[in-house]
């Protein structure tokens, strides 16, 4: 292998789960951006709309994979292109703390709010 | 595989005059990424205002100034429906739509690419396919410019 520019160690766990988010990911991103500002203009989305469409329990549930296969495939690229720069010892425990409760954080709130866009509180 | 090669510390981005397309591939990955799980944060922000929303909390705005609110004057409109659109009504937030769009369409063609390099296919047009995502995210960007900027321009 002469030239590999990667932030991951392959093989890994971390790779893995990098390749396989992202394969998921290929699917809901482009099917997010089609369904609004082709089929439901950005410009006219409103809490009806968003209420109608996450009324649905097929979207409802892969808005929150969506949500969580997001977060986890940002987060991890982040982390892991941080200790390929370099990151390691105490900044790198603090560094992956702070990241899982960003991502905790982020993953609670857009669930709360899934529920609250669905009616369900 | 058991080769290594040393490539020098390829994460000086000092050496950018050096870069092959791999390594420009590589940056750019890297930059989208970090775009779009920055959006992901501030997306979740401006959409939390549909828990407002849900618990029945409105403001008064002028129908005129927001795309998605039909009649004229002043409106009682909820707090989500009201936020997404005074979004929506600025210019500056309909172009970094477009640059968002750009943003992801390359971090999906490349990503794509880069599973497939995992899994071995095309290896020998790397490179080809580095060019071939630059061009096709220029192609999508380009023509998605009309539906991104209905109402404010086009
Ligand atoms: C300009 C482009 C975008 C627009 C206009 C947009 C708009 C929206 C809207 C209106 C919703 C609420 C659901 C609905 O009404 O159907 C939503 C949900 C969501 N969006 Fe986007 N989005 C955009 C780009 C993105 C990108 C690039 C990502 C990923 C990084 C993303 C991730 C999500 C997620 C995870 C949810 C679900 C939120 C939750 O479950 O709490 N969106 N988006
Ligand atoms: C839509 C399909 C997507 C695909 C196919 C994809 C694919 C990939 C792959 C294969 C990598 C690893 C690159 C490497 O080995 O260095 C990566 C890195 C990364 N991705 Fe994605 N991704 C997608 C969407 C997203 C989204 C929605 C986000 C943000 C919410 C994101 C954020 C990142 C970040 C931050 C990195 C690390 C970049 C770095 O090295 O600095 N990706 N992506
Ligand atoms: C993930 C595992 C990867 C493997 C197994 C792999 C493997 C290879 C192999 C076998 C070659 C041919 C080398 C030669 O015989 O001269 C090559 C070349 C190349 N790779 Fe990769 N590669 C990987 C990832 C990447 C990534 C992530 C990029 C860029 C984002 C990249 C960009 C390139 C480029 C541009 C060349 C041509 C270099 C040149 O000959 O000037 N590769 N790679």
């Amino acid at each position: 292998m002469a030239e590999r520019y990667s932030s991951f160690a392959p093989g890994g766990t971390a790779w893995l789960l990098q390749r396989i988010t992202a394969a998921f990911l290929v699917v809901v991103l482009a099917f997010h951006f089609f369904q609004l500002h082709f089929v439901n203009h950005a410009a006219e989305v409103t809490f009806m709309g968003t209420r109608a469409r996450m009324e649905n329990v097929g979207y409802f549930l892969t808005m929150v994979l969506f949500l969580i296969a997001g977060t986890f495939h940002g987060v991890n690229g982040v982390y892991n292109a941080l200790v390929n720069q370099g990151l390691s010892g105490t900044p790198k425990k603090v560094v992956l703390a702070v990241l899982t409760i960003a991502s905790v954080a982020l993953i609670v709130q857009g669930i709360w709010v899934a529920l609250a866009m669905a009616g369900m509180i | 595989m058991s080769q290594s090669y040393n490539r020098g510390l390829i994460e000086d981005y000092g050496r950018w005059k050096e870069f092959s397309a791999g390594m420009w591939a590589w940056i750019f990955h890297k930059f989208t990424g970090w775009m779009l799980i920055g959006y992901l944060f501030t997306h979740i922000a401006v959409l939390s205002t549909a828990i407002g929303a849900a618990q029945g909390e409105t403001v008064e705005v002028f129908a005129e100034d927001l795309p998605n609110v039909e009649g004229t004057g002043l409106t009682e409109v909820d707090i989500y429906t009201a936020t997404l659109g005074g979004l929506e009504g600025l210019f500056i937030v309909r172009l970094l739509e477009v640059g968002l769009l750009a943003v992801a369409v390359f971090h999906i063609l490349n990503g794509l690419r880069l599973l497939m390099i995992d899994l071995g296919i095309g290896l020998e047009a790397q490179d080809k396919s580095f060019y071939a995502s630059l061009i096709l995210t220029g192609i999508i960007t380009v023509a998605s410019v009309p539906t991104f900027l209905k109402g404010v321009g086009f």
